[in-house]
């Protein structure tokens, strides 16, 4: 039994048996384990990743080349005989590899216009966010007027005076979706301007800077990514949209969008010309979704 | 008194928030929230000042001013003979490495995206960008082992700690520069009682080791009792009494520090039934319109007339008291 | 027949880590017109205890055991007939007035829904009645206030009006779950008297619920010291306070900081508050507790009555391995 003098001495420094944990938790390990739980978001999340594989990988696997014509094979339908699994265009393509190709186009152009995004998006509003004041309202303002500009108009423009080019339809789509992140993430810095481990980081002398891209940033990441999930979807339609009116990816080089368009003019005639990339669309799209849900809720702190 | 020079000296200090934007017209004169109205005190090397108040009385917003996370409106805070009020960013950058903060919520006051390791480590990678890596985690978990936390923690997150371990953290990341002064603002506020006592012997121990000077802020007149050596008691942005901790717990001068002693509820069936309690009437005043003359004549059992027409000044009563108030 | 009989109440919730027992095995008895304080800090389950008497539990959580309110279950009452208990004869007040009362109704809306509801009153008879009982607790211009929001009452004043509207029905037991923890230390001084006024005048019977020993020291007759979900003394306030038999309470009277004790340095209980899912299998206490040994650890200790000591300690229930004198030489020593 301790003595008065040892039971006061051990109070100060005694570290409680609780706390032995067996490895470091971080938040994005529970993330991680409350996504893998989520059936529906697992799925999906496998399912993307094996319609990306096949969009890298499958186009060396097959064994026509996506603009070579097959004189012998012009709009038939899926088969297995002649190799050409999904079919033909009116040109002979093999539809098969189109969509692979064309999936590689739109989810490079997805992703790619999305991390620009993203990141002008997370940098614009937390700068504004945390600054405040004048500075917030200006940069949002710009937001603002951004929304405001008919971005169709300006693709139209854009296009016809620079061309066609795959970075232009990036750099395009990039300067239209940027502005829901800024808001969002404004919206959280706000937020978290007013956390005590903001203050607490003032009141040590840390720079704003840091305290932006070191404190507030990082706890952000959970909305961004959430945001992210559901970007890149509306990122792909854009895409899809801009092709499907001329404006996007020239040809040869295909994409979802260019595939719609041109399945809608045979689809009377040759469904599968439309059917198949459309269902690769919306199938990468409605996996995406699911993905964003199962984020939303991995990350829900309340759900500890 | 000690015979040394004070660390730092709050003249008059007064911290009030304009309210914007309560008009329609823009050319109506905006009222001001008088957070902080007029306070005055000095700290001495390694001696403890207790700052105790109610809600609203402004000593949250008095810490904050004391290192400039809320600019203070006018006044003087000299922090080793430096004029630090309006100072530029750089002399309160240097005036940070002596003077750190402990804040009241131990959970939300860390980033919860950091390691434990890495927010100890935080105020010497922000002052001392130049120091080498071991050298920081050295320092790191030598504080750690200071405050009761165990090497093996040091890749934690803060939500993996229980409140009591997160305070501890947050003590080390504040001591870690080695201040000379640390500002407690409402540390145990958010403790259970049996953790309460464990972070209050460890400050009292950190202290007499590091040879710091503490304010210490509170809502509760018994739990500076143990820390201080003086107590100053405020109540809307004003101060009431400052008074050495045998003056003040023996014999309280001002009504409202009588009045909040016995408030107190002690665990002692005896004494609580028979005890005569002094009620304050009525409510807190605004602080936007505060009354005239001493602000705390309004609720005091022992106003008189003269207590509206001028605002009692912090007077001397004795060498262990000062006192605002023109009755006693 | 005593006006409340709890009979090992216990609570469960189903979390998806697993079975969490928040409530284990808590009996007592309340009196008309007396008062018991529950005492307890994190993870002590005084709040559920409670929740689960007045069927508020979340939806995940379970209670077992018996709660009588005047000879009937509470625990296995049907909707409506504890509809007619709850808030007319057992009623509740919570530890935040600002949420507990609805932002978008008036004062006078709030209190006369309960007495239309629950007394059949004409709502103008009903905000005669709420006038009386907004004086009744001292709110001053009563007839004025009644007609404004919550957010136009300051902390102190919501509580009170939190007060009048549990008592509007003169209810038999005033159930307080930390009414007093959010308020400042004056304001909380004026509630806990007001408390013991109208226990006086109407002969209610309250269970306070605290973490605060003083609050309890001044308006309670019965003391129940809760760790872990159980039991660990429990007994007259003179017994607990004067003569604590458990090393729990020993410890919790030494941390609180005393105006009245000299210069006694704090005693400080080592470790953390429970983690409710990894409890012991003995004495949940036994991790934190000086006196423990291995037994402590394995072995739960019942619930008796403790050994009266020379100043005649009847009546006094723990729940400790160590005999009551051990634990009163152990106070002594840490000088509570």
């Amino acid at each position: 039994m301790l003595s008065a003098k040892q039971f006061h001495e051990m109070a100060a420094t005694v570290t409680p048996a609780g706390s032995v944990v067996a490895k470091p938790r971080s938040l994005w390990s529970d993330a991680r384990r409350r996504f893998v739980r989520n059936k529906a978001a697992l799925i999906s999340l496998c399912l993307l990743l094996l319609i990306a594989a096949a969009c890298v990988v499958g186009p060396w696997l097959l064994p026509h080349a996506f603009d070579s014509a097959d004189w012998d094979a012009m709009s038939t339908g899926p088969s297995l005989k002649n190799t050409h699994f999904w079919g033909t265009d009116e040109a002979g393509r093999d539809l098969l590899v189109r969509c692979l190709i064309g999936g590689r186009i739109s989810l490079t152009v997805g992703l790619l216009a999305t991390l620009a995004s993203v990141s002008l998006g997370i940098a614009w509003g937390a700068t504004a966010g945390f600054l405040g004041g004048k500075v917030d309202a200006v940069m949002m303002r710009i937001v603002d007027m951004m929304y405001a500009i008919p971005y169709l108009l300006i693709a139209i423009l854009l296009v016809t005076i620079l061309g066609r080019e795959f970075y232009l339809v990036v750099i395009t789509i990039t300067v239209f979706s940027w502005m829901d992140m800024a808001r969002v993430v404004r919206g959280q810095t706000l937020s978290l301007r007013s956390m005590e481990y903001v203050e607490a980081a003032r009141a040590m002398g840390v720079s704003t800077t840091r305290i932006i891209f070191g404190h507030i940033v990082p706890n952000l990441l959970g909305v961004v990514v959430i945001y992210t999930t559901v970007t890149v979807p509306g990122v792909i339609l854009t895409e899809s949209v801009l092709s499907f009116l001329g404006l996007g990816i020239q040809e040869p080089m295909t994409s979802w969008g260019v595939l719609i368009q041109d399945g809608a003019k045979v689809m009377e005639v040759s469904p599968w010309i439309l059917l198949f990339p459309a269902a690769m669309l919306s199938v990468t799209l409605y996996c995406f979704n699911f993905i964003g849900d199962g984020m939303r809720d991995a990350l829900d702190p309340k759900e500890r | 008194m000690s015979l040394t020079a004070p660390l730092l000296t709050v003249r008059d200090l007064k911290v009030h928030f304009e309210m914007k934007g309560e008009s329609i017209w823009p050319w109506a004169a905006s009222r001001w929230l008088k957070a902080v109205d007029g306070v005055s005190f000095d700290i001495s090397p390694g001696e403890t000042l207790g700052i105790v108040g109610e809600s609203g009385c402004g000593k949250s917003t008095l810490a904050r001013a004391m290192l400039n996370l809320i600019p203070a409106t006018s006044g003087r805070i000299v922090w080793q003979g430096q004029e630090l009020r309006g100072a530029g960013p750089q002399v309160w950058q240097s005036v940070r490495k002596s003077v750190q903060m402990i804040f009241q919520d131990p959970l939300a006051s860390l980033d919860p995206r950091m390691t434990i390791g890495q927010i100890i480590a935080e105020p010497l990678r922000t002052h001392y960008p130049k120091m080498a890596g071991a050298e920081v985690m050295q320092k790191v978990r030598s504080m750690m082992e200071q405050v009761g936390l165990t090497e093996q923690q040091i890749n934690r997150y803060p939500h993996e700690f229980s409140g009591g371990q997160c305070q501890r953290i947050g003590i080390a990341r504040a001591l870690v520069m080695e201040p000379k002064l640390v500002i407690c603002d409402e540390p145990v506020s958010a403790l259970d009682v049996s953790i309460q006592a464990q972070i209050i012997n460890l400050l009292m121990e950190l202290q007499s080791r590091m040879g710091l000077a503490l304010v210490f802020i509170a809502h509760d007149l018994a739990v500076v009792k143990h820390i201080s050596q003086r107590v100053m008691v405020m109540y809307l942005g004003r101060t009431m009494e400052l008074a050495t901790k045998q003056a003040i717990y023996q014999d309280p001068c001002h009504p409202y520090t009588q009045a909040l002693l016995s408030a107190i509820p002690t665990p002692d069936p005896r004494r609580e039934r028979h005890k005569k309690l002094q009620l304050l009437q009525g409510d807190l005043p605004s602080p936007i319109n505060p009354p005239s003359g001493c602000i705390f004549r309004t609720r005091c059992p022992k106003a008189a007339a003269r207590c509206a027409e001028q605002r009692p000044e912090l007077r001397a009563l004795n060498a262990d008291t000062q006192v605002a108030c023109d009755i006693v | 027949m005593a006006l409340i009989e709890v009979n090992k109440l216990s609570v469960q919730f189903q979390t998806p880590d697993g079975v969490l027992t928040a409530v284990n095995d808590i009996s007592f008895s309340l009196n008309r017109g007396q008062t018991l304080g529950i005492v307890g800090e994190s993870g002590s389950g005084k709040s559920q205890t409670v929740l689960a008497m007045m069927g508020l539990l979340a939806i995940n959580g379970a209670a077992s055991g018996q709660a009588l309110f005047d000879g009937q279950d509470l625990l296995t009452l049907p909707a409506t007939a504890l509809n007619r208990i709850r808030g007319n004869r057992v009623a509740m007040i919570f530890q935040d007035p600002m949420t507990s009362l609805n932002p978008y109704l008036t004062v006078e809306r709030q209190m006369t829904e309960v007495l239309e509801f629950h007394k059949g009153l004409t709502r103008a008879s009903a905000r005669v009645r709420s006038v009386q009982a907004l004086d009744a607790v001292k709110i001053p211009e009563a007839a004025r206030r009644l007609d404004m929001y919550p957010h136009e009452f300051s902390g102190g004043m919501r509580q009170r009006v939190m007060i009048a509207m549990a008592l509007l029905c003169e209810p038999e037991v005033l159930i307080a779950d930390e009414p007093t923890t959010a308020l400042d230390v004056t304001v909380q001084a004026q509630i806990i008297a007001l408390l013991r006024d109208l226990q006086r005048d109407f002969g209610t019977a309250i269970v306070m619920i605290t973490h605060d020993l003083g609050v309890v020291a001044g308006l309670c007759d019965e003391v129940m010291v809760l760790y872990g979900g159980r039991v660990m003394e429990q007994g007259c306030a003179e017994s607990i306070f004067y003569h604590p038999s458990h090393p729990y309470t020993v410890g919790l009277l030494g941390a609180i900081p005393r105006l009245h004790q000299g210069e006694q340095s704090l005693v400080a209980i080592p470790g953390a508050p429970p983690n409710m899912a990894q409890l012991p299998p003995g004495c949940p206490f036994s991790e934190r507790c000086t006196l423990a040994d291995r037994h402590c650890v394995q072995t739960r200790p019942a619930l008796a009555p403790g050994q009266p000591g020379s100043d005649g300690q009847a009546g006094v229930l723990r729940a400790c391995h160590k005999t009551t004198i051990e634990v009163l030489h152990h106070a002594r020593e840490l000088g509570v």
